[in-house]
């Protein structure tokens, strides 16, 4: 739309500008459209993997969608007669027949399945990795508090979705998980007795909890998912992208590409590649094998049955917990109270509230739209270093039994060292990565102090050897910024946009990492600056 | 003195006689006891007496070069090592036939490797340990029992009795101080009885009358099923289910989209 039509096309107007003529005239929406398509995005990498989380929303919900049209939400038990013979003549629940016709009965039904599922694992991972970016870039830093808030709600409910989900098929393995957490529901004191039997209408299992469980994973959290989203992005529209901190760039501009065209065919280009992705994983790897783990009787149990990744943590912080049992008042709080309803209390709240905590401790009350490197926020990146790394050890002690079986180690000992690594560890990843910090930062204050090394060697008169450096090169707005390490190259080797696809993405982890300056010899980009104080009306 | 003279000479004939008769009495007995003989001969079972004592001989000659060191050299057990009497046939071919014994090193717990015996070996094995104390016989699984057997009844009896240690689809897994329930996918169907059977390491015993014969038979066929047929849905990670999806979606799935990020970031051309 922006670029000038042939000649041709300006006296005769094309379909699509017929129809946008017809829609302004009626709708006047032509100022708004043009506004909308010029709203200018910044083009970091890290700023793509929000968008692997919303890609996999819509995946999901196609997918979803496909799904509901064979599955049957009921808890009556029929004799299975299928084509999975280990099973023929097996009494099971509709719910799980029809998952198993799914499976094996329905045209591209398992694949479909597949994708779901693989699509629900990496929806809340690429969540994660989002939040790790937001974090560690403090660009949750006012304005941005309630996105940040947002974000958090959004984790959470795809958390709660994705185990409505995997608790749908009622085989063995998603019955085990569904009973834990009605175990959890009534470890609760005074309540725990009360939720658990409204949540399951009665006694576990009881005869209604798949049609439950199905209307919340179908209808109310997607709805409650999908508003969110839509705040999020609405919210991220109006406020502006933040960006890093680079020549031109400052509190009040937004430099970048427009909507349209380029960060429109970026983002359908890297929904198609999200969509290869989850196609590659869906078709190629199997994800729970429902057949494999037989209908749910309350009686069985199979080994090795763990949550999808995202509820591992738990799992993780239950196996790890000591069996304590307090007993006081008439009431007992059973030990799996603490690791599965205090904990992630703990650290759901923490990091709701984190963005006021930082702001109370640091003082800092400005605004701010340009983000922060890792290093130059030790204490910060510090503590991100150190949830994540106690994060890290939950998440692997739930998975303790595997690793012992796959890689031989006692299951006593893989115990006790997630003990005492989920104490031991977080306070060691805080130390190490603030001293890192602060070592980047003495480094990079020596490059701006003596400039770059250039491994050039000199013999002094009277014998010394000293290595010669060059000094950092001014920025020089307005030009293409190459990070340090390659203006220090020799010429030829300094191009951004040339070299092999690996050099490429190379340059775009460094330029994460490293500080960026300014080269020579490049063309400004088609870019455009906003200043996020205008009032929203001047767009 | 004469009387007594003629007496003796009468007893002398009747001596005579009675001897003579006794000869015929004794060549009549011969003959009928080899006529007997050769009409009521065993002849076909005529070996097996003599050889099952070998085997059991041949056995013991194994057991005191490859197991008495430990075991003792009655197999009455030592501070190592458990008694072996009574423990059954089906024991020894278990251990020996998966290879778990002899052991290969000491540990928590015995692990599978090829066997360092023969099958008439083992044979031979059991019928020495066997001869010691009786206890539960080999098992033999024929083509026509695993066929006749129900598959879906061997699955509902896997789920209740072995899943929650050997795993959905006998993976196996880990109990504690570094023993385990062991992946199923080598174990015969005849290993997979005489294991229920006898019990070995931490396994308890499932006997005849908890588990009859045609039953145990069904959970064989489920086993040797599950972990022989290929599973729909591509490559089944080590079939541990959520921990190895999780791992691949972390890996493949985030690691192989933020290089796409990179290299979708590392193109500013427009």
């Amino acid at each position: 739309m922006t670029t000038a039509p042939p000649p041709s096309l300006v006296k005769r107007p094309g379909p699509v500008r017929k129809l946008n003529r017809a829609v302004d005239e009626r709708f006047g929406s032509q100022a708004a459209l043009r506004r909308n398509l010029n709203k200018v995005f910044p083009d970091h990498w890290s700023f793509m993997i929000g968008e692997i989380a919303l890609y996999s929303f819509v995946i999901l919900v196609l997918t979803g969608i496909y799904l509901t049209l064979f599955f049957d939400p009921s808890n009556v038990e029929i004799p299975y007669n299928g084509s999975y013979i280990p099973l023929r003549g097996v009494e099971m629940s509709r719910a799980y027949a029809s998952t198993l016709d799914i499976s094996f009965d329905t045209r591209a039904g398992l694949v479909f399945r597949q994708i779901h599922h693989w699509a629900a694992l990496l929806f809340v991972a690429s969540i994660v990795v989002h939040l790790m970016r937001v974090f560690f870039t403090g660009a949750f830093r006012k304005p941005r508090e309630v996105n940040w808030l947002i974000g958090v709600g959004l984790l959470v409910l795809g958390i709660l979705e994705g185990f409505a989900g995997y608790s749908l098929p009622d085989d063995l393995l998603s019955g085990t998980g569904l009973r834990i957490a009605a175990s959890i529901a009534q470890s609760i004191p005074v309540i725990g007795t009360w939720a658990s039997f409204l949540v399951f209408n009665g006694e576990w299992p009881g005869d209604s909890f798949i049609p439950r469980l199905y209307v919340i994973h179908i209808l109310l959290v997607p709805g409650i998912l999908l508003a969110l989203i839509g705040a999020h992005l609405g919210i991220l529209w109006h406020q502006k992208h933040t960006d890093f901190p680079g020549p031109g760039k400052t509190e009040h501009n937004v430099i970048g590409h427009r909507v349209f065209p380029v960060f429109a065919v970026k983002s359908t280009g890297f929904f198609m590649l999200v969509f290869a992705m989850l196609a590659l994983l869906g078709g190629l790897a199997q994800i729970n094998p429902i057949w494999s783990f037989g209908p749910y009787d309350p009686g069985n149990v199979s080994s090795a049955s763990q949550p999808d990744w995202y509820i591992g943590f738990l799992d993780g912080s239950t196996r790890l917990f000591p069996p304590w049992e307090f007993r006081g008042l008439g009431h007992t709080v059973p030990a799996v109270f603490w690791p599965t309803v205090v904990l992630p209390g703990i650290l759901f709240t923490l990091l709701a509230v984190y963005p006021f905590l930082e702001a109370k401790f640091t003082g800092d009350s400005r605004p701010h739209n340009l983000l922060q490197r890792p290093r130059d926020t030790p204490a910060r990146t510090g503590f991100g270093a150190m949830a994540i790394s106690f994060y890290l050890v939950l998440w692997i002690s739930g998975g303790n039994d595997v690793i012992a079986k796959t890689f031989d180690i006692s299951l006593n000992a893989m115990t006790w060292a997630g003990r005492i690594g989920c104490i031991v560890v977080p306070p060691i990843a805080f130390t190490v990565t603030k001293r890192l910090c602060l070592h980047l930062q003495a480094r990079d204050r020596e490059i701006a102090e003596h400039g770059i090394e250039t491994g050039i060697i000199h013999q002094l008169p009277d014998g010394e050897f000293v290595e010669k450096h060059r000094p950092k090169l001014p920025p020089v707005p307005d030009h293409r910024r190459v990070p340090t390490d390659r203006v220090a190259l020799p010429a030829g080797e300094n191009g951004d946009a040339k070299g092999g696809l690996v050099r490429r993405a190379g340059k775009a982890v460094t330029g994460f990492f490293v500080e960026e300056e300014d080269a020579q010899g490049t063309p400004p980009r088609e870019s455009t600056g906003e200043s996020p104080d205008q009032p929203a009306g001047r767009h | 003195m004469s009387d007594m003279t003629a007496s003796l000479g009468a007893a002398r004939a009747s001596t005579h006689r009675r001897r003579r008769s006794s000869a015929v009495v004794l060549l009549l007995a011969l003959a009928a006891t080899g006529v007997l003989w050769t009409a009521f001969a065993p002849r076909g079972t005529a070996q097996s007496t003599p050889d099952a004592n070998e085997a059991v001989r041949q056995g013991r000659a194994l057991y005191l070069q490859g197991c008495s060191s430990c075991h003792g050299l009655n197999a009455q057990g030592t501070g190592q090592a458990p008694s072996l009497i009574g423990v059954g046939a089906a024991a020894v071919d278990f251990q020996v036939s998966t290879g778990r014994m002899p052991l290969a090193a000491p540990g928590a717990q015995a692990k599978r490797k090829d066997p360092v015996y023969s099958q008439t070996q083992i044979d031979q094995l059991a019928a020495y340990v066997d001869s010691l104390g009786g206890g539960p016989k080999q098992a033999v699984v024929t083509r026509n029992a695993l066929d006749d057997a129900d598959l879906a009844q061997g699955g509902e009896l896997y789920r209740a009795n072995c899943a929650q240690c050997h795993q959905a689809v006998g993976a196996g897994a880990p109990l504690t101080y570094g023993k385990y329930a062991p992946d199923l996918s080598k174990a015969t169907p005849s290993q997979i009885i005489e294991a229920m059977r006898t019990g070995p390491e931490s396994m308890p015993v499932f006997g005849p009358g908890q588990i009859d014969d045609a039953s145990a038979v069904a959970i064989a066929k489920y086993v040797r099923f599950v972990t022989e047929a290929p599973s729909a849905g591509g490559s089944t990670l080590g079939k541990y289910g959520p921990v190895p999806e999780g791992l691949l979606a972390w890996l493949a799935g985030i690691g192989g989209l933020l290089a796409v990020c990179m290299w979708i970031g590392a193109r500013q051309k427009v």
